[in-house]
């Protein structure tokens, strides 16, 4: 994309020139580096509810934020108004947080490296609205065929395409084109005049209408939320204390997400308080754990062409064999702890801070045929998905939450087990995965990570693995 | 744009919105102004300011309904946000429950709620950033194995909040808050923990001193130190009040209008019933001046009020909005919430357990063995079932007293029980925040651990 084509030239009549003149301003106090990220974003909605299509929104917003570093210090400041003087006075109120001359005045913006992982050519933010209200309702009829024990169902369709561009003192202009697109679907089943049990499924990602209506059609996450609510109307209690647990594979590798990712992010260790801080080279899973976060994954909701703060993402080897190798770097963690960044500065939109995030996050592939990884299992667990997760950072401690699981006894899959969450430790956990399955596979792309206030889009995979002990929440 | 003027504006958009075909629309405006601080160690992390305005419209035309946002005031920008919220009208479906509060329900209460306090906006940068700092020391200061630090906080926002309908509803509000934060982190040998304590108030001078919350603060963190997973048992569990305000927010998704009419909730059909123990009454006040739960009017233009959700233990009221109440039957109780756009969801004002007769320390004197719960993990709560699962950490109580730390447990049992099952109910209510609840105990839950 040239400057020209952008959103920000055409509707705003931004130019080369004003950017230049507006990061000089961010950095007349003396800053060491400055940031302009401006950010308009379209997005659409679609609500069912009992077979009505009850909501349907749209909306538009728009802002820049503008970032000023002086050491570890950073000053920022935002507005909602693009207009010239509103953009000046930002940049004049981040500038504050230094105070000295201004050490440079002048700059020539180039245009940075950024892959093109969605090469979508119109955004479903861009079609006609009938086509993505059929979507929910034919997840509605869809899941209310499955079974006769549904009694409701909800879907739910998001879209949006948001437009930045990242200008930094560094000299880089970046732009990019994100399109978004998920769809979710919960399902109600009841059976006779007993309580009535949930299931969900959903997916999506950085791609086109076609998504939904060839390999992933609203059907197929009907009738897998219609599927483990069903499913879940005969689940027993489950088991409470330490036991064998098995992870299906796609959506489980939520685990390493809680376990390692964020406790990998660089901020935390910078400042030393992860449970991981100055661990790097250090035993810290089995050796059949490699992990890697990648954000250049085609179509993913994880992946960004580049970073929020103008870098070009790329595939970043977490923990590899068992060893800790890196963290999850933005500039700031990076250049006080003199490394590079890893293309993981991301933020929630312009009224936000940078900081390191995870964007795909998984576990590479093994050798174990997942059939043998239950039959090795006398006594266990079988987790094939899960709600969200959360961890202490200090202490290393992580929660995720099972909505279906299976009791694994003799090796075999025999009873459903109500939702209960599993706790562990991030450093010790996944030293107990004692065998990895050859089935890797990514989440449906639903994901969303909240940290610090701030959410954004994320993905997670793995393969079938065995934990051999990690304690589960139950009541039997 | 001043206040005057947004308001003429949201007049104009519903004028706008009717003119153009919609037969009733509701416009929502909100502005405001940010402010926060962060010191780490002594230094300056960050520092953030801004101001922000956005509009929100929902339209009907008849019983089909269309909605529009957008931070965009130029005239084009309102010329989308009508044109938006027309065309999407035509896409949903007729839903014969849709509709706006009947014009007698509408209104505002009088009086002032003391929601905004000036002093926020006087305040100067520095005293804020002085006032973070200095909670910070306190921690840092407090004992030598506090070594570190995530940081701490002074947060501001002071905003305008407009609402108008087509049926004569105009009402608009400001509002203001500040609060102060800091998370010292505790090291002692191989245990590391980190707590955070916090205060927060509609304006300056409400809030508690801030060596007294980094003081809090690093007592919590150290009291974490060198945790034990205990073995797996089914005890007697304590809920400190700072987590006993979770079981709130569970208790408010389960009471919620719409979770009622799709019966995805364990209470949908109890009304009238006891499904508490008796020792347990639940008020949602959204009239309680001076805190965070108080409103005028709610998101659809109705006043806000009181209302008994359980009273000794009997379920008496769900929380509606008006399409809630139309799909019920009932009538709705002023708790409609939303963003600034969509329909109207449910939201609580203060909602909070009415305090009991025990203090604290008599709750734990009555505990021969079971678990103190500082602190709550994750997303383990079905409101569907019932079914509880939940991370912990904490203290072990032995013999009556706090014995030693515990983590990287999980708490269970079923929400139902767990109502009935409140067998003490604390003296020490105090609000930090919408929701309240004292210390709270229950005769038994699964402790899984080891």
């Amino acid at each position: 994309m040239q400057f020209s084509d952008s959103v920000f030239a055409s509707r705003f009549n931004i130019t080369s020139r004003d950017l230049e003149s507006w990061l000089a301003e961010a950095l007349s106090q003396g800053g060491d580096y400055a940031d302009l990220y401006f950010e308009y974003l379209l997005t659409s909605s679609i609500s069912l509810d009992e077979s009505i299509v009850k909501s349907a929104a749209q909306g538009v917003s728009m802002g820049v934020g503008v970032r000023v570093i002086v050491g570890e210090r950073t000053g920022y400041a935002y507005s909602d108004d693009l207009s010239p003087e509103k953009i000046r006075k930002a940049a004049r109120v981040a500038a504050c947080i230094a105070a000295g001359p201004a050490k440079v005045d002048k700059f020539d913006l180039q245009e940075g490296a950024r892959h093109n992982l969605y090469p979508v050519l119109v955004a479903p933010t861009e079609t006609a609205f009938a086509e993505r209200v059929d979507l929910v309702k034919r997840a509605d009829r869809a899941a209310r065929a499955y079974d006769s024990r549904i009694f409701q169902v909800q879907s739910f369709y998001a879209d949006n395409l948001r437009y930045v561009m990242i200008a930094t003192s560094d000299g880089g202009v970046t732009f990019d084109r994100q399109p978004m697109a998920r769809m979710s679907v919960s399902a109600l089943a009841r059976q006779g005049g007993g309580p009535p049990q949930a299931g969900r499924a959903g997916g999506g990602g950085r791609v086109d209408l076609d998504y939904f209506l060839t390999d992933h059609p609203p059907e197929r996450f009907a009738t897998e939320a219609a599927r483990e609510a069903v499913v879940m109307l005969d689940a027993v209690e489950a088991p409470a204390g330490e036991t064998t647990v098995v992870l299906g594979p796609g959506w489980p590798g939520i685990l390493l997400h809680e376990a390692v990712g964020h406790g990998l992010e660089a901020d935390f260790n910078r400042k030393g308080f992860s449970a991981f801080s100055g661990r790097i080279g250090q035993k810290v899973a089995s050796e059949l754990c490699t992990v890697v976060d990648d954000g250049t994954i085609a179509s993913r909701r994880g992946s960004v062409n580049v970073d929020d703060e103008g870098h070009a993402t790329q595939r970043n080897v977490l923990i590899e064999n068992g060893v800790l190798r890196g963290y999850l770097q933005d500039r700031l963690s990076s250049s006080v702890m003199q490394t590079g960044s890893t293309g993981s500065g991301r933020r929630e939109s312009y009224a936000h801070i940078p900081m390191p995030r995870m964007t795909n996050t998984f576990m590479m592939t093994g050798e174990s045929d997942p059939q043998d990884i239950i039959r090795s299992v006398p006594k266990g667990i079988y987790c094939v998905n899960f709600g969200g997760g959360q961890v202490d950072i200090t202490s290393g401690n992580f929660v995720f939450s099972a909505s279906e699981s299976y009791l694994i006894e003799d090796g075999k899959l025999t009873r459903p087990v109500r939702n209960a969450t599993l706790i562990g430790n991030g450093p010790e956990a996944l030293k107990y995965v004692s065998m990895v399955g050859n089935d890797l596979r990514l989440d449906e792309g639903v994901g969303t990570c909240g940290k610090e206030g701030q959410s954004v889009p994320v993905g997670v995979g793995i393969p079938t693995i065995r934990i051999d002990r990690m304690t589960v929440g139950g009541t039997a | 744009m001043n206040g005057d003027c947004l308001g003429e504006l949201a007049r104009g958009v519903v004028q706008r919105a009717l003119a153009a075909g919609a037969t009733d629309a509701e416009c929502t405006i909100a502005e405001g102004d940010e402010f926060s601080a962060n010191v780490r160690m002594k230094e300056i992390e960050s520092i953030k300011e801004a101001g922000s305005r956005a509009a929100g419209l929902r339209i009907l035309i008849g019983r089909k309904t269309g909605s529009s946002y957008t931070s965009d005031f130029s005239s084009e920008g309102i010329a989308l946000l009508l044109k938006s919220a027309i065309e999407l009208a035509e896409v949903t479906t007729e839903d014969p429950h849709a509709g706006l509060p009947d014009p007698d329900e509408l209104g505002s209460i009088e009086g002032d709620l003391r929601l905004y306090s000036p002093d926020v906006e006087q305040l100067e940068t520095p005293v804020r950033i002085e006032t973070a700092r200095r909670a910070e020391a306190a921690a840092l200061e407090a004992d030598p194995r506090i070594v570190n630090s995530e940081g701490a906080s002074f947060d501001s926002h002071v905003g305008r909040h407009i609402f108008a309908n087509s049926r004569g509803f105009f009402g608009e509000y400001r509002a203001s808050y500040c609060s102060v934060a800091v998370a010292p982190v505790a090291k002692d040998g191989d245990s590391m923990e980190r707590d955070h304590w916090y205060t927060l108030a509609r304006g300056f001078s409400g809030l508690e001193p801030p060596e007294s919350v980094g003081r809090t603060a690093a007592q919590r963190a150290l009291r974490r130190l060198h945790p034990v997973k205990v073995e797996t048992q089914r005890v007697p569990v304590v809920f400190e009040s700072t987590v006993a305000r979770s079981l709130l927010d569970n208790l408010f998704e389960a009471v919620h209008g719409m979770s009622i009419y799709r019966h995805e909730s364990f209470l949908a059909g109890k009304l009238g019933e006891k499904v508490a123990s008796d020792s347990l009454t639940v008020v949602d006040d959204g009239t309680l001046p001076g805190l965070f739960g108080a409103q005028p009017f709610d998101d659809e233009g109705v006043p806000s009020r009181r209302t008994v959700v359980i009273d000794r233990g009997v379920l008496k009221s769900y929380l509606l909005n008006s399409y809630a109440a139309r799909k019920l039957g009932m009538k709705t109780t002023g708790n409609a919430s939303r963003g600034l756009t969509g329909n109207a969801g449910i939201g609580h004002g203060n909602f909070f357990v009415e305090a009991g007769v025990q203090t604290p320390e008599s709750i734990l004197a009555g505990v021969s063995n079971g678990f103190y719960v500082t602190e709550l993990m994750g997303f383990g709560v079905n409101v569907v079932t019932g079914d509880y699962s939940r991370g912990a950490a904490g203290l072990w109580i032995r013999g009556g007293e706090l014995a030693f730390p515990v983590s990287e447990v999980t708490i269970a049992g079923n929400l139902k029980d767990m109502l009935l099952g409140l067998d003490a109910i604390g003296s020490d209510l105090e609000f930090r925040g919408a929701t309240a609840a004292p210390t709270l105990k229950i005769g038994e839950m699964t402790v899984a651990g080891k």
